[in-house]
């Protein structure tokens, strides 16, 4: 649920990217933390293993600006992909405002990203959310790498609401602040509709 | 709020008292924060809880309705208080039995605090046209 904090009249809310294991949600992550100003971002945390996979989150604290006089701040999560983490994808999708789930558009992990899809949905309902009411966007990423699944397959495959789809390649940013706006402009007015 | 945070800090001579939100947004403080990443600290700490309620559940607990992380120079205590976490910052000044007490104590009147201002919010954002005016061009202003 989106915080607002009318006294510091701040609003805070929370994006939480998702996917299988090892398809890219971290770089996501890494490449809007190197491409921001230091003073609109705080620290990213990663909570890692000593291999560098994600083990509870990685977090970082985002600022946009202010709208209507409310500085907003975007808190970005990401889960950890790895199947036996289920328990801390939970945790994480706690409080959640918006979701971003990354594909990994190699061929051989088309059934990754289906299994991470249905296990987002069965969390969410875990959680008290909808899907089909949340602010959410897809990402199919790894778009240059050569054993990809054709954009439209994928889309048929993993699509649930006509949400936004992007192309992404998260290690050179392309299409990253794309998928971040998109999620984030779907979050702000959900708050307005509220 | 503030001052019940204040006189926590002082009673049980934290370098610095927190409430966070159980999904991690720092609600307030007082203290001392230094050069300390609050925003991160906040979600850490929730994110804490959040584990160690889990693992409370796997073992037929509740909940562990407080948690405290002893440092060679500096400790953390961490209360559940409802939707609420009172975090507490503490050097050797201090000792956790002092800090659970003074506490307890204060969670009471943090929960009443709460209560009221949910109470309050409730009524500020059903009559706060604030948000319903935020128009396309707000939000695209933003991103440019």
């Amino acid at each position: 649920m989106t915080f607002i904090n009318y006294a510091s009249r701040e609003i805070n809310c929370k994006i939480v990217y998702y996917g299988p294991g090892l398809c890219g949600k971290t770089t996501n992550l890494q490449y809007i933390y190197d491409s921001t100003a230091p003073t609109a971002k705080g620290k990213l945390i990663s909570l890692a293993t000593e291999t560098d996979r994600t083990l509870f989150f990685d977090f970082m604290p985002l600022e946009l600006g202010t709208v209507r006089g409310f500085k907003t701040r975007f808190h970005l999560y990401t889960v950890p992909g790895q199947v036996y983490y289920d328990a801390s994808r939970k945790l994480i999708l706690k409080g959640v405002d918006g979701v971003v789930f990354v594909a990994d558009s190699q061929e051989e992990r088309m059934d990754a990203n289906i299994e991470s899809l249905y296990n987002l949905e069965e969390n969410l309902q875990t959680q008290g959310y909808d899907l089909a009411q949340l602010p959410y966007v897809l990402q199919l990423n790894k778009r240059d790498l050569p054993n990809v699944t054709p954009m439209q397959d994928l889309v048929g495959e993993l699509q649930r609401k006509g949400e936004p789809v992007f192309e992404a390649v998260a290690m050179d940013g392309t299409g990253v602040f794309d998928t971040l706006k998109a999620v984030a402009k779907q979050v702000l007015t959900e708050l307005r509709k509220s | 709020m503030k001052t019940v945070l204040a006189r926590l800090c002082v009673e049980c001579a934290a370098r610095v008292v927190f409430l966070v939100d159980r999904d991690g947004q720092t609600i307030a403080f007082h203290g001392d924060i230094g050069d300390m990443d609050t925003t991160s600290f906040s979600s850490l700490a929730a994110g804490n809880v959040a584990a160690t309620s889990s693992m409370a559940n796997l073992i037929g607990e509740d909940a562990f309705p407080a948690v405290v992380h002893e440092g060679e120079r500096e400790s953390i205590f961490i209360s559940i208080i409802g939707r609420s976490l009172l975090v507490v910052v503490f050097d050797k000044r201090s000792t956790v039995g002092l800090v659970k007490i003074r506490a307890k104590r204060a969670s009471y009147e943090v929960a009443a605090i709460l209560d009221e201002a949910v109470r309050e919010s409730a009524y500020t954002m059903k009559n706060n046209s604030t948000f319903s005016e935020i128009t396309d061009e707000d939000i695209d202003s933003l991103f440019s």
